[in-house]
């Protein structure tokens, strides 16, 4: 009996894995997932992406993905099995992958990987990453707009380079419509935890902000808002569901235009491995609809999407100062990437103390 | 509302899924039986609980999806440990990893619905007293439930024959036998009364605390149910203050950041179970009265000699 229900168990935690005898001429794409495909928010993003690449390109190519693999040595088994079973190219989809797809990458020289949001690369190991900050620039500015108080509410996950980037792309877009609009940050130090993502929402709209936005995974913060009467923005996926006279807008994985690219130049042998940080004019992240804000404040959302998607503005251009009034770029000039990835300070106006 | 009760009223709602898997787990251990699946039972709680108030459109018959089906799943638990005498620790471990995948997978259509809110229950006067009545007197069924059952579990474990019994077995499964009382037979009710707990605190999750679904919701809260249970030394009454505490320190943290007060959020996020477990341990820091406490015969499996 018990070995039945162990049974029972892994098949439960494999579900997900959809095995088909591989056909010769196709080409084998294999995703590996930190979530469950249907979690609302990042991992149910890059399915849609998968399955996109499966509608595009029809017969040509065959898709696997393995979910919930946890980050640490059982990452490492899970792609190498999928490496061993015949896959071509492999995306593994978080950052938390990175060690495990350089080492099995250097153990399988002919199968092609592909690691999100990392920086570590191989002759056949690339890395791809959208420039989600552009997104919370124009969230900034609707927010400034929108705000009374003029004090948003900023739930974060962990303070990594990819997060801080955000939450001082939110506030320089937001200092450019009110130049003494304050954030008030809340660090959840999880991804993924409906409660306390509410308990952080709760806390900061009885600490009187009247609009909030999050970094992290699920729908629960946009739930509240909902409640309490204020506005939010959703995060990776359009969470307008959950808020649906909410949500002002969502930035919006759309990984699908990558995946086909990709999986389309390593069909026709021109493969190469590189590091691509995509953002919104090459259609790697979206904005859901503007909704419930007045129409000047749409369209001054619009205006921003456009010029940021024509490359005319870029958020990280100065004159910024750093949080504590030092200079950080002068008049016209702007942030390398290299800063922004590595990026472990604020910019003037945020009211925390960064983790270190 | 003031900013305090406006704090409180979030930690009512952050404790009450933990002190009710607490108690029910602390009565499956007065038992004698160690059940570490309380994160699998109180995640099929919450998935039952919302899709059976989705499809039926009544909370309240979500609540006793929630109840009925910890309750079944805990009786999965109780046949593998107490009728085939499976190792406690192994099962429960695997429990818990059964449970995250099943309801993940019934749960799955579910995702992304928004759910409906269990209506508060309020009661005329009473909840007019100042700062008392909007915290006590106007809340949800499962809050009132969570009440009655610590009230109950007390008067049961320590002023009621059964209780007594229930205890017995606890402490020494052999005498128990030897006095005539079906050990099997009260130790099986005593899981499915934990799963039962696990469950309807599953249904606060999903019907209260956030109205939705999504995979793997309960978020560890099981184990520290659990862990309040040994901290607590096995007393309802420590198992709810450990909980309200571990809430209000969770909470108030999170405020302290909205405030800005610059201590590191990884400090205030540990902050929650150092100030739990210090203030359990002093509180049940005597030896000989923990050892009272303790079920002997915890985790110890029973086979009734015929």
């Amino acid at each position: 009996m018990k070995k039945i229900l162990f049974a029972l168990a892994t098949t439960a935690a494999v579900i997900g894995f959809s095995a088909a005898a591989s056909a010769a001429d196709k080409a084998k794409v294999c995703f590996v997932y930190v979530g469950s495909k249907t979690d609302g928010g990042w991992t149910q993003a890059h399915d849609l992406g998968r399955q996109e690449l499966e509608k595009a390109l029809g017969d040509k190519v065959e898709t696997q993905f393995l979910e919930n693999v946890p980050e640490g040595p059982d990452a490492e088994r899970a792609i190498e099995r999928l490496a061993r079973s015949g896959c071509g190219l492999i995306f593994t989809t978080s950052f938390g992958f990175m060690d495990a797809t350089v080492k099995i990458a250097a153990k399988f020289p002919d199968v092609k990987f592909e690691h999100a949001t990392g920086y570590k690369t191989a002759p056949n190991l690339a890395t791809y990453n959208s420039r989600f900050y552009e997104g919370r620039y124009i969230q900034g500015q609707i927010a400034a707009k929108i705000s009374q108080k003029g004090v948003a509410g900023y739930i974060a996950s962990f303070p990594i380079p990819e997060v801080v980037m955000g939450i001082n792309s939110f506030v320089i877009g937001a200092r450019t419509i009110n130049p003494d609009f304050k954030i008030k940050v809340v660090w959840a130090n999880t991804w993924f935890d409906p409660g306390k993502e509410a308990d952080a929402a709760k806390a900061l709209i009885d600490q009187g902000v009247d609009v909030l936005t999050q970094h992290t995974d699920t729908t629960a913060p946009m739930q509240v808002a909902a409640e309490r009467g204020i506005k939010a923005f959703g995060q990776a996926s359009d969470m307008v569901k959950a808020g649906p006279k909410t949500q002002l807008t969502a930035i919006v994985d759309t990984w699908g235009a990558y995946y086909i690219k990709r999986t389309q130049a390593f069909i026709d042998g021109k493969w190469e491995s590189t590091s691509s940080w995509d953002g919104l004019k090459d259609g790697i992240l979206t904005m859901a609809p503007y909704t419930n804000m007045p129409d000047d404040v749409k369209a001054l959302a619009e205006a921003t999407e456009a010029k940021i998607r024509s490359g005319e503005l870029k958020p990280f251009t100065g004159p910024l100062k750093k949080q504590d009034g030092s200079e950080w770029l002068k008049a016209g000039e702007t942030a390398d990437d290299g800063t922004l990835l590595g990026m472990n300070f604020y910019v003037e106006g945020v009211d925390d103390k960064l983790p270190q | 509302m003031g900013i305090f009760e406006a704090i409180l009223l979030t930690v009512i709602t952050a404790a009450t899924p933990l002190v009710l898997a607490a108690v029910g787990e602390l009565v499956t251990e007065r038992a004698g039986v160690l059940n570490l699946g309380v994160e699998g039972m109180m995640v099929m709680g919450a998935a039952c609980a919302f899709i059976a108030t989705q499809v039926t459109g009544s909370p309240y018959l979500g609540i006793l999806a929630g109840i009925a089906s910890g309750a079944l799943f805990s009786l999965l638990f109780g046949f593998l440990t107490l009728t085939l005498v499976a190792n406690q620790v192994a099962t429960g471990l695997a429990l818990t990893i059964l449970g995250l995948g099943v309801s993940g997978m019934i749960g799955e259509a579910y995702v992304g619905q928004s759910g409906i809110k269990l209506p508060q229950i309020v009661f005329p006067v009473l909840s007019d007293i100042p700062f008392l009545g909007p915290l006590v007197f106007k809340q949800d069924l499962i809050f009132y439930l969570s009440i009655a059952v610590v009230v109950g579990v007390n008067w049961f474990l320590f002023r009621s024959r059964a209780g007594l019994k229930l205890r017995s077995v606890g402490d020494s499964h052999a005498s128990a036998h030897a006095l005539g009382i079906n050990v099997i037979r009260m130790r099986y009710l005593a899981v499915m009364f934990g799963g039962a707990c696990a469950g309807l605190a599953g249904a606060q999750l999903s019907l209260v605390y956030t109205p939705q679904w999504v995979e793997n919701m309960s978020a560890g809260r099981g184990w520290i149910a659990l862990a309040l249970v040994v901290f607590a030394s096995w007393r309802p009454w420590r198992v709810v203050a450990g909980g309200y505490l571990f809430g209000a320190v969770s909470i108030s943290q999170l405020h302290a950041q909205a405030f800005g007060i610059g201590v590191p959020s990884q400090f205030l996020s540990a902050l929650p179970y150092l100030a739990t477990i210090v203030v359990l341990i002093l509180i049940s820091h005597n030896r000989r009265t923990t050892l009272i406490n303790t079920p002997a015969s915890l985790g110890k499996p029973f086979v009734p000699d015929r």
